[in-house]
């Protein structure tokens, strides 16, 4: 392993870019994610690449549609109002499948709502956060040294699939500070890209990057090989961390910064002769259905915890198919659940 | 015997879909003799907008991208920034620039973005049958203006090149028009130097093109261009705005 360093969530997540092999980045400022952005302004000179502060999230995110088409290893990052102004160039980009790394430091909705953390952009992420049937990878690390390892992986998964990959994290993981472990060099997915606007050289029939077909028949063809491909994925991608759950009276569903405060729970609680289980999905798009269905059998219930009004539930009550009740506990706009809230949950739900 | 009239390199040999007496098939033969002339279609990359161009992308033979209503210049500068060397132009109509992409327009001119803007200015939106535009003209009737267009209502027509022509970064601003043939040679010479001032890496260059949409105008081809004529240039007069001496 290389050097250890002590770092911000937020500037692992562009030192980890660059690493990768990202040399263009476009963004606007928007808390608490704007270290990125900082990061990059810095360092990217360094590397030779662009750093472009964008006159608006829109515009960001067509720039990242214009450089992954160009055929560069490219990222964006913002948080959820920032986000939503991104969906148009996101669905885009998914019609017209060019890789690229997106990165949502989720903070408390609806509206401006606040700036403090939040898993309330769940639904927007996995099922589609604009329009049309399309889907994306969508990663959830909870700490800073996951969240460099799983940056260096979006940007793999992207160019293996031709696919966005976003990475979602709250404004805690961004503003915490943690050691993190870098790889003397990282494993980069070495991608075809023959199929990138780049100009033709006089050497080749021109490539041309669409999302629109006009016939129907045309586009239903299309759809269906974009649904073959996110089959695929989900056959190969889903990404999940199962911990304490073999003898568990209760297993919580939870990711990102929220899976932190459940192994404490899951400490506290053992001292009291309670046995919880954790199952932290790390791809919440590709769900990690398997492993819900593994342990169906084990506890008395589950019980999602999110900062959110509950979102991700539906996907572990979708994964348990009924086979066992699934509770919810969840906080909203910025408060984050104290373990004794979690285990008297628990408790509730085991009388 | 010696070919002394042929199809563009740049163009590829299928039929373009506008209908008849549109300009935007001129534009585009112009912008693709500029290509050949200058040698770059290996080098060059376009970005289609969304209006009545939004499939140029089959139609010329550099390679091009299809961008978002309005983002084609953010798209461009995506494309630029990461192939500096290459010639790089967007191809907008009025509602596609002048309207939902106004930030984008303006902020890539602002920036200096070494890409050529190709803008076309039919006074409406043409594909989706019509509608008022911010360049349609005072009086103008239009199918969400039926009444005429108002000044008090819906505000007055806007001259972008004008407005380009104040940012530091636009180097090169032109308006031509398609009325005629005279006019048409002089809209290619702004064309090939507005490549050629980018290719240059002075900064952003546009022309905007007068042009006709018989169609929606509900006035027939050879009409149309006597209104670009009397009633168009006295609200986008023509010239160059900025560049005009630039050393190419
Ligand atoms: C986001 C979005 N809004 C609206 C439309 C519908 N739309 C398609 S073309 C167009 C207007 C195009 O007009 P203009 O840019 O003037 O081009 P023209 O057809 O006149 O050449 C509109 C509103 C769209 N495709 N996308
Ligand atoms: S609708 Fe108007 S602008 Fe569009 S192709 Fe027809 S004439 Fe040209
Ligand atoms: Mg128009």
């Amino acid at each position: 392993m290389g050097e250890k360093i002590l770092m911000k969530g937020n500037e692992a997540i562009a030192e980890a870019a660059l690493r990768a092999g990202c040399r263009f980045y476009f963004g606007y400022p928007i808390t608490p994610q704007t270290e990125v952005a900082h990061y990059f302004a810095k360092k990217m000179g360094q590397y030779g690449g662009t750093f472009i502060q964008a006159e608006s999230e829109i515009a960001a995110m067509n720039m990242v549609y214009g450089a992954a088409s160009a055929g560069a290893r490219c990222m964006t990052s913002s948080s959820s109002p920032g986000i939503s102004l991104k969906q148009e160039a996101i669905s885009y980009a998914a019609c017209a499948e060019l890789p690229a790394v997106v990165v949502n430091i989720m903070r408390a909705g609806p509206g401006l709502g606040g700036i403090q953390a939040a898993q309330g952009d769940y639904f927007q992420a996995t099922k589609g956060g604009g329009h049309g049937d399309y889907r994306m990878v969508v990663l959830a690390p909870s700490s800073v040294q996951e969240l460099y390892e799983l940056t260096v992986e979006a940007f793999n998964i992207a160019d293996r699939y031709r696919t966005l990959c976003m990475i979602v994290g709250d404004g805690m993981l961004g503003q915490m500070m943690e050691g993190v472990e870098f790889k003397d060099k990282e494993e980069l997915f070495q991608a075809d890209k023959s199929w990138a606007a780049t100009g033709t050289k006089m050497e080749r029939e021109h490539n041309y990057i669409t999302s629109i077909y006009i016939e129907p028949d045309v586009l239903e063809k299309h759809n269906l090989k974009l649904q073959e491909k996110y089959r695929t994925i989900k056959e190969n991608e889903a990404r999940v961390e199962v911990y304490n759950c073999e003898d568990a009276d209760v297993i919580v569903a939870a990711y990102g910064t929220v899976s932190r405060i459940i192994k404490n729970v899951i400490k506290s609680a053992a001292e009291e002769g309670i046995k919880v289980g954790l199952i932290k999905p790390i791809t919440l798009w590709p769900f990690p259905t398997e492993a819900f269905e593994k342990y169906a059998d084990v506890p008395k219930a589950f019980l999602s915890v999110e900062l959110s009004a509950g979102q991700m539930i539906e996907d572990v009550r979708l994964a348990l198919n009924g086979k066992k009740p699934v509770h919810f506990h969840g906080r909203m706009g910025g408060m984050v659940p104290t373990q004794k809230e979690i285990l008297d949950k628990i408790k509730d739900i085991l009388k | 015997m010696a070919i002394v009239f042929q199809r563009p390199h740049a163009l590829k040999e299928t039929q373009l879909h506008y209908c008849p007496g549109c300009t935007h098939g001129i534009v585009h033969r112009l912008v693709a003799e500029v290509i050949d002339e200058l040698d770059i279609e290996g080098k060059t990359i376009g970005v289609s907008p969304v209006g009545c161009a939004y499939n140029n992308y089959l139609y010329f033979n550099c390679d091009m991208v299809q961008a978002a209503h309005g983002r084609a210049p953010a798209v461009a500068t995506g494309v630029k920034r990461v192939h500096p060397e290459n010639v790089v132009f967007t191809y907008q109509g009025d509602g596609d620039l002048a309207s939902i992409g106004t930030a984008e327009i303006v902020h890539a001119a602002n920036r200096g973005e070494k890409i050529t803007t190709i803008f076309i200015n039919n006074a409406i939106y043409g594909m989706t049958s019509g509608q008022m535009a911010p360049t349609t003209l005072l009086g103008q009737v239009t199918t969400t203006s039926p009444f005429g267009r108002r000044a008090e209502i819906e505000g007055y027509p806007i001259n972008m090149s004008e407005m380009l022509a104040t940012l530091k970064g636009a180097v090169f601003v032109e308006r031509v028009s398609m009325h005629d043939i005279k006019n048409i040679k002089n809209a290619k010479k702004a064309i090939k130097k507005a490549f050629q001032v980018q290719q240059a890496g002075l900064g952003f260059s546009i022309v905007e093109v007068l042009s006709s949409c018989p169609t929606n105008w509900g006035i027939d081809p050879t009409k149309s261009l006597k209104w670009i004529e009397e009633k168009m240039i006295p609200q986008y007069p023509l010239g160059n705005f900025k560049g005009k001496d630039l050393e190419v």
